[in-house]
């Protein structure tokens, strides 16, 4: 068990406002979904408005009302995977493209957090910044080009 | 990863494969739905356990089972006997082409193109329409001939498809080809078949399962 955690951020413009027809499948699936990534193994917090249901109320843009922000926080990136991927989460997964515009620049990124440390919407925005900016690294990764957890000898990274 | 074929192993691991009694064995492992003890193995192939055992080692060796050792009795602790040795079909993919093929490459461009132009809906347009294509009174025997491995749970209620098809490809791509995968797979069982298509993702299998109908009023 290391002293870190994994943070994950993910954007998406949704095809048509939220209360429309087009989103209405989506925000059907929201609950049952937000449900499953709360009890899956190695879980530990996600972002929410303050509603407190969801995070379909943030907008980490304000230009930008069909922007949709997705934040959270897992013990390892094993356990994130095993739920985007190996989860009932992969039926939304397939169907991505019904409610969420196709990403022209990299719109998920991860980074290791302290434990116990929960990201602000400014600090996930800048972290997808760092990734778009210069490609995966310590600081913001992906799936494909994880980054290992820092070790416990590690103290504060430069800003 | 190296895209170089080594040709000539793969032809040595399929030649242990021209012996009958090592061919039968491996499908007896291979279509079992979990490992399968020495014993086991030589009652369904119908040999002694001594040769089986001589064969199931020599299909170890060419890299096309692997080896676990496991309690079977759930004893454990001094008196509970010697982990059995059991076998299960190796992960590992050996695939031959002759002449040489590399669909896998052009299947990899494929995806990270429908990918990046977010094709999603488009792919699983034509996998429906090909899946329906080939739809007959027996989708499982299809599923079965195209290598998914199904396999009924005790109700017979669900058929849960232990190979996938597509694996390094989805692992890859996993929300465009499992969702291609679902779609194809509902294309074949039809939309008022005996079966329907989900998705029940898991690890080392088939990321759809089949459910059977309710009978309809």
């Amino acid at each position: 068990m290391t002293g870190f955690h994994l943070a994950q951020v993910n954007v998406g413009h949704i095809v048509g406002p939220l209360d429309g027809p087009e989103l209405a499948g989506f925000v059907a699936e929201l609950p049952r979904i937000n449900r499953l990534a709360d009890e899956s193994p190695g879980f530990i917090w996600r972002m929410v408005d303050e509603d407190g249901a969801d995070a379909t109320a943030v907008r980490p843009d304000d230009a930008d009302e069909l922007l949709l922000v997705n934040c959270s926080v897992w013990e390892s990136l094993e356990a994130l995977r095993d739920y985007v991927y190996r989860s009932d989460h992969l039926t939304v997964l397939a169907k991505r493209r019904e409610w969420f515009v196709r990403p022209g620049e990299p719109h998920l990124a991860m980074w290791w957090v302290p434990a116990g440390h929960r990201p602000s919407v400014a600090e996930a925005m800048e972290r997808l910044a760092l990734l778009r900016r210069h490609g995966p690294g310590p600081r913001a990764f992906t799936f494909r080009d994880p980054h290992p957890a820092p070790s416990q000898g590690f103290h504060k990274e430069p800003s | 990863m190296s895209d170089e074929v080594d040709e000539d192993a793969v032809l040595d691991a399929f030649g242990v494969l021209g012996e009958p009694v090592r061919r039968g064995l491996y499908h007896v492992v291979a279509a079992a739905p979990g490992e399968v003890s020495r014993d086991a193995a030589a009652e369904v192939a119908g040999v002694s356990r001594a040769l089986a055992a001589f064969h199931l080692d020599k299909l170890v060796e060419a890299g096309l089972l692997e080896v676990t050792f496991r309690r079977l009795s759930g004893r454990s602790g001094p008196g509970a006997g010697r982990p059995a040795k059991l076998y299960r079909r190796a992960r590992r993919e050996h695939t031959l082409s002759l002449p040489p093929r590399s669909y896998d490459t052009a299947g990899r461009l494929l995806a990270e193109t429908l990918e990046r132009a977010g094709l999603d809906r488009e792919l699983q347009a034509v996998a429906r329409e090909r899946g329906a294509a080939r739809t007959s009174d027996d989708p499982v025997g299809t599923l079965r001939a195209q290598g998914y491995a199904p396999s009924p749970d005790a109700d017979d209620e669900l058929i849960r498809l232990r190979n996938c098809p597509f694996h390094a490809l989805a692992e890859e791509y996993p929300a465009l080809v499992c969702g291609m995968n679902l779609a194809l797979i509902e294309g074949l069982v039809g939309a008022d078949g005996e079966w329907t298509a989900e998705m029940a993702p898991g690890p080392d299998r088939c990321c759809v399962a089949l459910r059977r109908r309710p009978e309809s009023a």
